[in-house]
């Protein structure tokens, strides 16, 4: 199964901390990265830009709008993404449990459904 | 060590033997490495390793070694590389590395060992019930925990929470992985059995929902219950009896429901529709825990079950020798459930007015006023005694009690049957 780790942590208390343990947790981020590569887990994962840098964007009666930021203002802020290949929700709790991240922030595990089986037959 | 794939793809095989082995890996990969979580990454990068390294140099002789012996080596590579980040992970890296001896030399007793140690440790007293089941599921069946909290009509991520309690629980507690010494045996195997049970109960009458989808929960506790007896240095008589218990129960699978999955009770039921073959073996295995001389619960419970299964016709059912094994049995494990199925084979011997006041005194006593079957079992009884309007009554308080389809429908039938359509509120 798929699921998705995303993870939401405060910008303002990630802003705040010093260089080198910034250097520290990208480097542990990749190495986590590299392993969970190796073992068949990683799918793709990214960091994101911080949400100053987001646009909205809906249709709406055929009209496109877009918005500055992000759809809802929370504490905390989405900032990266693990999309990962687990055997169950076991296992990709404890692969989010092994990201830097999940100790900076918050990771969120959600199971990836296939819409095509959520559609009623035709 | 290796030798050529012939025959069967590489790959399928794989497959095969990840069916049937990463279990008992899995059981010495935790014994090896201490840790359910590193175990389980580890058993992960065997098999991976070998996804990649079969198809190219063959399958080894002894897949089952190889795959420990890369696992074990997996972790302890795992635990260097993130040492960089975690100075303690490199000295377990290097204690896992000098302490644990070679397992590809390891006898087979050992690992078999390993099996019952995973089994205890799942089921230990420190871990609450219901983490009892989830671990022995995932761990020990190789379930997923989405198809346990199916299995369970729970949210998967209840029964997520669970597990990480009960590892977090099994390292914090320190809970040693071990088969229990033959002095704490019975009070160790209690548990293990319990859950088996549940897990076959929950499967054979699940408190909710439609029961076919649950069919698997059943053969997953047989399953269970067979190793038990297979690897318990002595076999316990309550093992035999669980098992024997078990089968002579699964036995009749395909004679309980029509095929449109209505119920059909036991003396209604087409006997020649029973498994003969699991009857006889779970008869052998009564057998065998009854010669024991020390006769348990589910000992006893399979013995009820053997005298049905053993009576040609329903009519034919020795009623008087279920009414005194259900003596036994409410004096060696006391309960209102035990206490009722007792009532019902009072009834079958003595008349439905003796089993009727048996029944009644139990509900006056309060103990089993919400137990839809205990108002089933007395609105049958009312009927068979043509106190139509009672009998009516007590079916509809059983149908508002229950929460289990086919029940619910078979319950329905009967308040038809009595002129009386069912109201579901």
């Amino acid at each position: 199964m798929k699921y998705l780790c995303l993870v939401y942590a405060d910008e303002a208390e990630l802003n705040a901390l010093p260089q080198d343990q910034v250097d520290a947790l990208i480097d542990e981020t990749m190495a986590t990265n590299e392993e969970l590569a190796a073992s068949g887990h990683l799918i793709l994962a990214e960091a994101l830009e911080q949400v100053a840098s987001a646009a909205t964007v809906r249709v709406r009666d055929g009209r496109l709008s877009a918005t500055d930021g992000p759809f809802a203002e929370t504490n905390e802020q989405l900032g990266g993404f693990w999309l990962i290949e687990a055997r169950d929700l076991n296992e990709a709790i404890h692969i989010a449990g092994r990201l830097p991240s999940a100790r900076v922030g918050t990771v969120e595990v959600r199971p990836v459904i296939d819409l095509l089986r959520e559609r009623s037959p035709r | 060590m290796t030798r050529p794939a012939h025959q069967v793809e590489p790959r399928e095989r794989l497959a095969n033997l990840y069916r049937a082995e990463s279990r008992r890996v899995l059981a010495t990969l935790v014994r090896l490495l201490g840790d359910f979580d590193l175990a389980e990454e580890a058993l992960q990068d065997a098999f991976a390793a070998a996804v990649e390294q079969w198809p190219r140099d063959g399958i080894p002789a002894n897949p089952r070694a190889w795959l420990v012996s890369t696992g074990r080596f997996k972790a302890i590579d795992r635990l260097r590389r993130r040492a960089r980040f975690d100075a303690l992970l490199g000295e377990l890296a290097a204690r896992l590395d000098e302490q644990a001896p070679d397992p590809a030399e390891q006898a087979d007793e050992l690992l078999e060992d390993d099996r019952l140690r995973l089994i205890f440790t799942c089921c230990h007293p420190a871990l609450p019930p219901d983490a009892q089941v989830a671990m022995t599921l995932r761990e020990v069946c190789g379930l997923t925990t989405e198809e346990i909290a199916r299995a369970f009509l729970t949210a998967p991520p209840t029964v997520a929470q669970r597990i990480v309690r009960a590892k977090a629980r099994i390292r914090d507690a320190r809970i040693s992985y071990e088969v229990p010494s033959p002095a704490e045996l019975p009070e160790r195997l209690e548990p293990v059995l319990r859950v088996v049970y549940l897990i076959f109960t929950e499967g054979y009458a699940p408190a909710a929902g439609d029961a076919v989808l649950r069919a698997d929960l059943a053969d997953e506790a047989i399953r269970l219950g067979r190793l038990l007896v297979d690897l318990l240095p002595e076999p316990e008589p309550e093992a035999l009896g669980l098992l024997a218990l078990l089968l002579l129960h699964h036995s009749r699978r395909a004679a309980r429901a029509t095929a449109d999955g209505e119920v059909v009770l036991l003396p209604d039921q087409d006997r020649s529709l029973w498994d003969r073959q699991q009857i006889a073996e779970g008869a052998g295995l009564l057998r065998r825990a009854s010669a024991s001389g020390r006769i348990g619960p589910y000992t006893l419970q399979a013995a009820i079950a053997a005298a049905h299964a053993e009576a040609p016709t329903a009519e034919a059912t020795d009623w008087d020798q279920i009414v005194r094994l259900y003596d036994l049995l409410a004096r060696a494990d006391p309960s209102p459930v035990i206490e009722l199925n007792r009532a019902a084979a009072v009834a079958m011997r003595d008349g439905p007015a003796t089993g009727l006041s048996l029944i009644d005194a139990i509900l006056a006593r309060g103990q089993l006023d919400t137990f839809p079957l205990a108002h089933a079992a007395r609105a049958d009884l009312l009927r068979r005694l043509g106190r139509i309007p009672e009998a009516r009554a007590a079916y509809q308080r059983a149908l508002d009690l229950s929460r289990q389809e086919p029940q619910r429908r078979f319950l329905r039938r009967r308040l038809r049957e009595l002129g009386h359509p069912a109201d579901d509120g």
